[in-house]
C-alpha cells in the first residue's frame, strides 16, 4: 500500500486536481497567486499546444538564415 | 537558517533516516523541522518569486514542480501520517515555519488524527457520447427535421441516464468512505481521456479497504454498460487536508 502511494507515474491532469485544489492552503511568507494558475488557462494553452504540435508549419523549419 | 523554504506536508514525527537522499522542488535537498510530535517536511525554496510564479504558468514547468511536490508527498505519506500543503507553500525561514508549527499546533493534531490510517482513492466516471447529434446529410426536408429532434431525444435520454447513473455510483461509494470531494469534471482535450467525464471524485477510506473500494467502483460502474470508470490512487490526501472540510460540491 505504502509502496503504491509513493508510486510517482500519475497522470498530471490527477495530480494538478488535487496540488492547485486541495492541500492546506497557508498564506505562506511569499503569496504566491496560485489560485491564479487555473485549469481552464491552463487546458487552453494545452490545446494550443497540441493543436500547434498537430499541425506544425512547415514554413519554420526555414526560418534560419 | 535564513533561506526560504518551500513547505511540502505535515505529519507526525517519523525517523529522519526516511527522507534520506530525497530530492524536492530544483533538486533541493529534503529536510524536517520538527516542533513537539510534528514535523514539517520542507526543502530549501527557489529564490526568485516572480521567476516561479511565471513558471507554474507554464503547462511543461508547472509539472516538473508538481511533480517534484508529489513526490516528496508520497514519500512523506509511506513514512507518517500527513497533511499535504498546497503547491508552493514559501516562508521566509526556518524560523517561520517553526512558528508555523507552534501557533496552529491544534489544528494540525485534529486534522492528523482525522486522516491517520486513510488513504484518498480518485474516482473519475466517463459516459461515452454515442448518439451523433447530426442528421445524415442525405435526408431532407421534413425526414431531416424528424431524424434531427429524434437523435436530439435520444442524447437527452441518453445524458438524463447517465446522470441517474453517476449518481447511483456516486453515493454508494459515499456511503462506504469517510469523506468525499468533487473536483472539476477534466477537459477531455487536458486528460485526453475518450468520453465525457462527468464525475471526478475523491473519496477518503481506510487503508485496508482501499482494494475493496475499488472493487466496488468498478462493480458499480460495470452494472451500467453506459459508464466507465477510472480509478487512482492510492493518493495521500490531498483532498481531504482542508481543516473545515466539507462536499465542495
Amino acid at each position: 500500500m505504502t509502496h503504491a502511494m509513493a508510486e510517482r507515474n500519475v497522470a498530471l491532469v490527477d495530480l494538478l486536481d488535487r496540488l492547485l485544489e486541495g492541500g492546506v492552503v497557508l498564506t505562506g511568507d511569499l503569496t504566491l497567486a496560485i489560485a491564479d494558475v487555473d485549469l481552464v488557462r491552463i487546458s487552453l494553452r494545452a490545446l494550443i499546444c497540441s493543436v500547434e504540435a498537430d499541425h506544425g508549419d512547415p514554413a519554420d523549419t526555414g526560418r534560419r538564415p | 537558517m535564513t533561506a526560504p523554504r518551500y513547505v511540502y506536508a505535515i505529519g507526525r514525527a517519523f525517523d529522519p533516516a526516511g527522507l534520506d537522499g530525497l530530492i524536492g522542488i530544483d533538486g533541493a535537498e529534503v529536510h524536517r523541522i520538527a516542533h513537539r510530535d510534528l514535523v514539517a517536511v520542507v526543502s530549501a525554496a527557489p529564490s526568485d518569486e516572480a521567476a516561479l510564479r511565471a513558471r507554474l504558468e507554464r503547462l511543461d514547468e508547472l509539472a516538473v514542480v508538481a511533480e517534484a511536490h508529489h513526490a516528496v508527498v508520497a514519500a512523506a505519506a509511506t513514512q507518517t501520517v500527513v497533511v499535504p500543503f498546497r503547491l508552493a507553500t514559501i516562508y521566509r525561514d526556518e524560523h517561520r515555519v517553526h512558528e508555523l508549527l507552534r501557533e496552529r499546533y491544534e489544528e494540525f493534531e485534529a486534522l492528523l488524527d482525522r486522516l491517520a490510517g486513510t488513504v484518498e482513492v480518485g474516482i473519475k466516471l466517463y459516459v461515452a457520447d454515442r448518439s451523433p447529434a447530426q442528421a445524415t446529410p442525405s435526408a431532407s426536408g421534413r425526414a431531416y427535421l424528424q431524424q434531427l429532434s429524434q437523435r436530439h431525444r435520444r442524447r437527452d435520454e441518453e445524458w438524463r441516464h447517465a446522470a441517474a447513473a453517476v449518481e447511483r455510483v456516486d453515493t454508494a461509494l459515499n456511503a462506504y468512505a469517510l469523506d468525499r470531494n468533487h473536483h472539476r469534471p477534466q477537459p477531455a482535450q487536458l486528460s485526453g481521456a475518450a468520453g465525457d467525464n462527468v464525475l471526478n471524485a475523491a473519496y477518503l477510506v481506510p487503508t485496508e479497504r482501499f482494494t475493496d473500494f475499488t472493487e466496488l467502483a468498478r462493480r458499480l460502474a460495470r452494472d451500467d454498460p453506459a459508464l466507465r470508470v477510472e480509478v487512482t490512487g492510492p493518493w495521500a490526501p490531498y483532498s481531504f487536508a482542508a481543516p473545515e472540510n466539507g462536499d465542495r460540491s
